[in-house]
Parts: C-alpha cells; sequence; structure tokens
C-alpha cells in the first residue's frame, strides 16, 4: 500500500482527501464523523465575523440535475457561510484539532473587507490550534451581495489586499480559495500570491440556475416562486476546475504556489487527476454529500493501488500532467488518427453512425446487416464516436505510423513534429518566413 | 375445499380461490412509474433501432421511450398507438423476446434487453386508463366497409378505416369482441377483462358498428357483402382444428386446447373449472404452453407437453417453455402420441419417440405411456367456412400486397390470410395496412 501521508504547507494530513468548507463541515458531530470514516483533514464550513449569526432560507437550499438512473452530476446550493454562533464553532473547532490531531484542521473564513474585520477574527480562530485558514472569496451567492465571497474574489487587488492583511496578522498559513466566475484564473491566483498567500484552492461553485418549474415558473431551488442563482458544484464542474488548477500550474507567475484542488471531485481517479495537474491535496464536497463519508475509502484504496501499480510515490504524482498541458498553436499537427471500431465489442446500437452521419464528417458506413466501419477517406478523428458510444473501448483511436498515407488527405504522415505556428496557411508563419 | 390436485379425474376447485388468485395473477404487473423511469432510462436510443425493424407494426420504440424518460406517457402512447392500436394489448401478449427485445441491442450487451413490453404497458396504460382516446374521425367519406371478424386484424382494420372518416360495420360470430384476444391468451396475460375494455376504448373513435353473432353462411355471404358495401375485409382468423390422427381420439377427457383455454378466458370462477389429475397437451406453440400452464395452474397434479420435435424447433420461445417449467409442467421432446389409451374415458397417452431427420420425422419404434385423465389437443389451427370464390395459398386466403385476396374489392388479414406469423401484433399490422389499401382504393 503506497503511503498516502500528504505535507501541504506543513500541514499533515494522513491522505489527500480533505472535505471542502460545506454543510459537510459545518459541525463537530460531523466532522467527527468524518475523521472516524478517514477522510484526511477538513475546511471548517466559512466563519463569518461575530455578532448576529447569519439567517439561511427555510425553504430548499439545492437545486439538481441528473444523468441516467438519477445519477447525481451538479448539485448547487444557495445556502449562506455557518449560521451557527461564532464562539460554538470556535469550541468545537478547538475540541476536534485535539481529539484528532493528526488530521488536517483548516478553517474558512469570510468577513467584509475591512482589516480590523480580519484582525479581529484571526486571533480567535488562531486559538483553537486549528492548521491554517482558507479565505473565503468564492461564494457566488448571497453573501456576494454583501461584497463578501465572489464578490472579492472577482476583483484581484481586493485578493491581494486581504490575503496580505491575513499573512501580516497570523501565524496561520494562508489559503485563498478562488471563485471560478471571473474570466480567467490567472488574475486573482497572481493576485493572492502578490498577497503573500500560501496557496490557493479551487474552484468554488459556479453560479447557476438548475431548473426552471415549468408549471410555476419558479428557478430551483424555488423559495416561494421565486429563485436566485446558485453556487453549482458536483461531477459536472470538474472539466472547468481541472483547468483552472491546470491554467495556475503552468503560468510562470503562480508555477509552484501550492493548490487545494476542488470541483466535482467523486472517485480516486478524479483525485488523482487533480494531483497530476498540479493540486497537493483534493477537496470534496458534492461526492459525500451524495453517498455519505464512506467515499473514502475506496479514494484511498484506488489512489494507492494507482500508485503502486505504477510504482510511484504521492510526490510524483503531483503536477505530473503540468507540462503536457499546452496552447494549441503547439499541438503536434503530424499526429494522424483514424477512428477503429472492434466489432467483437460493437452491440451495433448505431449511435457512431449517427453522430457522425448526421453531425460531423459522414465518415462511418452503416451495412444492412448493421456493421459499422469507419470509412479513412472522410475520418478527421474527431474522437465524437468514440464519446457516443455506449461500449467503453469498443471505439478507439489509432495513430497511423509515420510514412503511411492519410487517406483523407492523400499525404504521407510526418514523422517530425509540426505545429500551427510553422504552418504554411498560417499566415504569421509565412511572414516569418519570408 | 372439496378437491385437491389428488382427487382423481377431471374434477373442479382443485384448489381454494385464493391460491387460484394468485396463481392467475398479472404475468407481468405493471412498472410504477419509477420503475418505467428506471427501465427507460436504459434505452440507448439507437440508429434506425433494430426493435423497431424487429416489431410487425414497426413501432418507433427508441422515441416512445424517451418520451416517457421526459414525462410524458401521453406523448409515448401516442407514438406507440400510431402504429399500432391494439398496442395496450400487444405490451401484455406480444412474446417480446423473439421480436423487439430480442433485436435489443442491450439483449446483446448485457442479455438484458431493455423492457420494452413493459414500458409500452406504462405508456398505453397511462392514456387508456384516463379514458382517452386520442384519435379523431376524418370528415364522413359517405364510404363503407364491412369487416369479417372483431379479432385484433377486424379491430384494427376497422379503427383505421374510421379514423379515414369510412363506415365500417363488424360482422363478429361470437358473443363478445376481441376474437383470440378475448378468448384465447393465457388469463394471466391480460387480466381485469382487458381484453374487453380495450374494444371499448378503440370503438371510442366512432363509425364503427359492430354485430355479433353473425359469422359468413348462407345469410352473410360474401357475395351479398360486396353488394352492401364499397369494400370488405376478412379477418375471422381458424376456427378449426387439426386433428391428432391417433387411436382413441374420441375418448372422454380429450379436447381442443382452444376450447379449454376459450373457457377459462369466459369463467366467472376459476375453481368452478374442471381440470384433470394428469393432463397431457399435444403440440408445441403458444396454445400448448397457455393450456398446460393454466391447467397446472388450476391444480392439476401432472402436466406433460408431448411435443414431436426437438426444442430447437418448437415454435413456443424458450421464454415461454421455461415459463411452463417454472409452474411444474414436463415437456417431453422428440414424442409423438400414438394412442389415446382408455376405456370410454381417457387414463392415458402412449406416445413414440421420434428422430427427425432434417424435416422428416419417423418414430423410433420406442414408445412409453404418460397417464392421463385430459388430454388437450394444440395441433394447430385450420381456416374454416371460407368463400369457395376466394384462392387459397396453403390453406390459407392468399393475399397479395397489403392483403388483396383473389376477388376485386375483397381484402384479408389475420390468422385467416396467408403470410406473416400467427401474432396478435401480425394481425395489427396487417389489418392497418389492408385498411391505407382500402382508403386508397376508396378514395381513387
Amino acid at each position: 500500500m503506497a503511503d498516502l501521508t500528504t505535507d501541504f504547507l506543513g500541514i499533515k494530513s494522513p491522505n489527500p482527501f480533505w472535505l471542502a468548507s460545506a454543510p459537510p463541515t459545518d459541525k463537530e458531530y460531523n466532522v467527527v464523523r468524518a475523521f472516524k470514516a478517514g477522510w484526511g483533514g477538513v475546511v471548517w464550513k466559512t466563519l463569518g465575523e461575530e455578532g448576529p449569526p447569519v439567517v439561511n432560507v427555510n425553504g430548499p437550499r439545492y437545486g439538481a440535475i441528473w444523468g441516467a438512473d438519477r445519477r447525481l452530476l451538479g448539485l448547487n446550493n444557495i445556502e449562506l457561510i455557518t449560521d451557527r454562533p461564532l464562539e460554538v464553532n470556535l469550541r468545537e473547532i478547538k475540541q476536534v484539532k485535539r481529539d484528532w490531531p493528526d488530521r488536517a484542521m483548516i478553517v474558512s473564513i469570510m468577513v467584509p473587507c475591512e482589516e480590523a474585520a480580519w484582525k479581529a477574527i484571526l486571533p480567535l480562530v488562531e486559538e483553537t490550534g486549528a492548521d491554517g485558514i482558507e479565505l473565503n472569496f468564492g461564494c457566488p451567492h448571497g453573501m456576494s451581495e454583501r461584497g463578501m465571497g465572489s464578490a472579492v474574489g472577482q476583483v484581484p487587488e481586493y485578493i491581494e489586499m486581504v490575503a496580505r492583511w491575513c499573512k501580516q496578522n497570523t501565524r496561520m498559513p494562508v489559503i485563498v480559495k478562488l471563485t471560478p466566475n471571473i474570466t480567467d484564473i490567472r488574475y486573482p491566483a497572481r493576485a493572492a500570491k502578490k498577497g503573500g498567500a500560501d496557496a490557493v484552492s479551487l474552484i468554488n461553485t459556479i453560479s447557476s440556475i438548475t431548473s426552471v418549474d415549468l408549471d410555476t415558473f419558479s428557478p430551483e431551488p424555488s423559495i416561494d416562486g421565486k429563485g436566485s442563482h446558485g453556487g453549482y458544484c458536483g461531477p459536472a464542474v470538474k472539466p472547468i476546475a481541472l483547468n483552472m488548477v491546470a491554467e495556475i500550474a503552468r503560468d510562470p507567475e503562480t508555477r509552484g504556489l501550492p493548490i487545494s484542488g476542488i470541483g466535482g471531485v467523486t472517485t480516486w481517479r478524479d483525485a488523482a487527476e487533480f494531483l497530476a495537474l498540479g493540486a497537493g491535496t483534493v477537496q470534496v464536497c458534492t461526492a459525500a454529500m451524495t453517498y455519505g463519508f464512506k467515499i473514502v475509502e475506496e479514494m484511498k484504496s484506488g489512489l494507492s493501488q494507482y500508485l503502486d501499480d505504477h510504482g510511484m510515490e504521492l510526490s510524483d504524482l503531483i503536477g505530473r500532467a503540468v507540462p503536457n498541458v499546452t496552447d494549441w498553436q503547439y499541438l503536434n499537427l503530424n499526429y494522424v488518427t483514424k477512428a477503429r471500431i472492434d466489432q467483437d465489442a460493437c452491440i451495433k446500437c448505431g449511435r457512431c453512425y449517427a453522430a457522425c452521419e448526421d453531425t460531423s464528417h459522414q465518415a462511418i458506413s452503416m451495412s444492412e446487416d448493421r456493421v459499422f466501419e469507419v470509412i479513412d477517406e472522410e475520418c478527421v478523428a474527431c474522437n465524437l464516436c468514440v464519446n457516443v458510444c455506449p461500449v467503453e473501448g469498443c471505439i478507439t483511436m489509432e495513430e497511423l505510423e509515420a510514412g503511411v498515407v492519410d487517406l483523407r488527405t492523400g499525404k504521407t504522415v510526418e514523422a517530425d513534429y509540426a505545429n500551427w505556428t510553422t504552418h504554411p496557411n498560417n499566415p504569421a508563419a509565412r511572414e516569418a518566413a519570408e | 375445499m372439496t378437491n385437491s390436485p389428488f382427487t382423481p379425474g377431471i374434477a373442479s376447485a382443485r384448489l381454494d380461490p385464493e391460491a387460484l388468485d394468485q396463481n392467475f395473477a398479472d404475468l407481468h404487473p405493471p412498472l410504477d412509474p419509477h420503475e418505467a423511469l428506471v427501465a427507460a432510462d436504459r434505452c440507448y436510443f439507437c440508429h434506425d433501432a433494430p426493435c423497431i425493424t424487429a416489431c410487425p407494426t414497426s413501432i418507433d420504440i427508441p422515441l416512445f421511450i424517451r418520451q416517457i424518460a421526459t414525462g410524458t406517457p401521453e406523448a409515448a402512447a401516442k407514438t406507440i398507438f400510431d402504429q399500432n392500436i391494439l398496442g395496450g394489448m400487444c405490451a401484455r401478449v406480444c412474446p417480446t423476446e423473439t421480436l423487439c427485445e430480442e433485436a435489443c441491442v442491450r439483449e446483446m450487451a448485457e442479455g438484458k434487453p431493455v423492457e420494452i413490453g413493459r414500458l409500452q404497458r406504462f405508456a398505453t396504460d397511462t392514456v387508456m386508463e384516463a379514458g382517452v382516446h386520442p384519435y379523431q374521425r376524418a370528415a364522413p367519406t359517405g364510404r363503407t366497409v364491412a369487416v369479417i371478424g372483431a379479432g385484433p386484424a377486424g379491430l384494427a382494420c376497422a379503427h383505421r378505416l374510421a379514423m379515414h372518416g369510412h363506415d365500417v360495420t363488424i360482422f363478429e360470430a361470437r358473443a363478445k369482441s376481441g376474437g383470440l384476444n378475448e378468448y384465447g391468451i393465457a388469463y394471466y396475460k391480460t387480466v381485469g377483462g382487458f381484453a374487453e375494455a380495450e374494444v371499448d376504448w378503440l370503438l371510442k373513435i366512432g363509425g364503427i358498428t359492430i354485430e355479433t353473432g353473425k359469422a359468413l353462411g348462407p345469410d352473410l355471404t360474401l357475395a351479398g357483402l360486396r353488394e352492401q358495401f364499397d369494400a370488405v375485409f376478412l379477418g375471422m382468423g381458424l376456427s378449426g382444428v387439426n386433428a391428432l390422427r391417433a387411436n382413441g381420439e374420441t375418448r372422454e377427457g380429450v379436447e381442443d386446447a382452444v376450447e379449454f383455454i376459450s373457457d377459462l378466458r369466459q369463467a366467472g370462477d376459476l375453481g368452478a373449472l374442471p381440470v384433470g389429475r394428469n393432463v397431457v397437451v399435444i403440440g408445441g406453440g403458444m396454445t400448448a404452453i397457455d393450456a398446460a400452464v393454466q391447467s397446472k395452474l388450476l391444480g392439476a397434479e401432472s402436466v406433460t407437453i408431448l411435443y414431436r420435435r426437438g426444442r430447437d424447433a418448437m415454435p413456443a420461445s424458450r421464454y415461454e417453455q421455461d415459463l411452463a417449467a417454472s409452474k411444474g409442467v414436463r415437456i417431453v421432446f422428440n414424442a409423438m402420441p400414438v394412442e389415446i389409451l382408455g376405456n370410454g374415458a381417457v387414463t392415458g397417452v402412449r406416445a413414440e419417440y421420434t428422430r427427425s431427420d432434417g424435416h422428416a420425422l419417423t418414430g423410433t419404434g420406442e414408445t412409453f405411456d404418460v397417464p392421463a385423465d385430459q388430454v388437450l389437443k394444440a395441433i394447430g389451427q385450420t381456416l374454416e367456412g371460407a368463400p369457395d370464390e376466394l384462392e387459397l395459398a396453403r390453406g390459407k386466403i392468399a393475399v397479395t400486397g397489403a392483403g388483396k385476396t383473389s376477388v376485386e374489392g375483397v381484402w384479408a388479414g389475420g390468422d385467416c390470410a396467408s403470410g406473416g406469423e400467427d401474432l396478435t401484433v401480425t394481425a395489427v399490422a396487417e389489418g392497418r395496412d389492408a385498411a391505407e389499401d382500402i382508403h386508397r382504393a376508396l378514395s381513387a
């Protein structure tokens, strides 16, 4: 069994699977259950400033979308930060950290953009013995209307400013949690680094309306016939999160900045992908809210088996895919593939045919007896047939070796790497050549 | 309860009423809405789907399943009824395991097809239970059509003609409409008086009159009908029964399986139906299975099917064979009856093992006896009383194209006509297609 022990900003945890700041980490009872189940750490649900606690809606807080068999694919919420008194949370955090010293205990904080507010809360959190803090600059709903959450995360200058205040006022490592509701994730990440943050975590939830009730015409979740955008998370957001994590990991200005990856982590594979794109830990919420805390067992055994099978240490995995993330212009245009259909695996549903014939390149033939075959003269290797095939591994992409003629273009596949920057059709490339 | 499965001879009330109710309950209970969504989820929405090709009525199955999955079972039902107005009955009685579900790609992928039959029932039940008839007649054409037989072919034909605005009169020999749906299908496949309710629902289209107790004969001749109506459709089915050609066929206790099933379907009280302690069913089709299973369910101690060929040649599907076996019916393959034993009443059947050489069948000389108080013959039905002027093909009314007979203005479909399997769904397709052909002819 591979060792999954994690050291993130000097914060140790027995594994890289943390529960994200969210309903599952709102109180001692849940967090203790999580630690008993084997989670490596938690980010305690966001604390606000001292005073009357925030008030949540008293109707539905969540909306969802589902895939086949009502598998939950996306969840959105309009829940605010913790609505329990600050002192209760602090007391419980302290107790849990004392009882579970080997687990990571990060405390999420969201207070107004005033230095005094941060100065007031930081010592209180520090006193609990927590391992670090996460600045919630991400929540897109509710608190953002009050100038907090994503309202801060959307302004790099504010991120830098608050991160700096925190670094100046606490010994604890500072993680800045970023909102994806921006156009280029690199700017807020750079701001966090400039402000002295020790790490970033991302993504927070995405502004969303999950559905509209077609009888009442209220967005979901519906509160008395009205709806407000919520924060979207779950498996559906993973691709967005992976890209943002990778952008930060490969940005020269933020390269090396520790990242805690968040967004739709549901299985050990999802977690491994975040790690490979540069995350040092992953944070999970929706999967736990869907299936309960026990899923961490599969995550631990799966990641451990994967590392063993590949003869890797956990540290070998982190960032391993980052060098392979590049810009489109550097992709090898001499890499030519063709779809191949395994006739033994094919169940003859014809979805590849419908997809290719109706919406793509007419590169799949269909015989009277439903044999589907790729027409190499037409196949551009778009991969759509692979994606719509219900049988995993039935359709694959086969690389044409150098020297072989691509029947579509009539050109011989070249062995050398060549990209758009040097392609004759690229006006910029022509100018450079002249 | 006075009797038991061990009561000698032929006796009624072998089981108590609760046991009978349980035995004859719905074979495939309807899907509830949750089950329907789960089942619908499994459909891949195949291109040019094999299930559609396999359906004799070419129902757009992927479309109706997608309509169920998206919460519009009413639209799903319309998709079904557009092709098959008896889609409710077909959902219950179709041998889906040899039609749509056999062709389902998930049968190939996992050995577990999408439950098309039960999904079809879910959709059709939704609309029929609400009493909604989703079709209206076109403006009256003033043309009239006579339909002989209110079975699946006749009803499908009549409905489509009525929809096109023609006036239809159906002549039905028996007291009730529905044909084999009413008289010939196993009880547990169509419980709750569904066949009758379906006919009532179908007639809501209007423009169809049914005259029961009327069959072709001296008082109702084809020539007379041709004179009185603009077109005639023959869908009277097969009323004759093949002879066993074994000694002792006339002994007491030997009867036609179709009669046995018909009596059972019409019985108000299943406990009043007599059944043998030891029953032998001769034949290998669905009728043989239905008769054998129902004998067992009525409380017969032992039920044996004798089929003269091997398992693979048996017209009843493997699913039907397994159903029979699961109810305790023994199927003996490669065995043909050579004598009905007994003295007055039946006491047994002497059978001889067979060997098949291609299609030819010869006895091996080795015989065995099976005890029997009741022998049910299920060895096929024959066309009876077809008007002389019609050309026949292999014992059925010869048809070309969409059911055209050799006589001008006369169409035929269903079991009495040549071509196609003798299935409800095939009869519906033939009735429907003949109606379209008749409509074209009348509109010309």
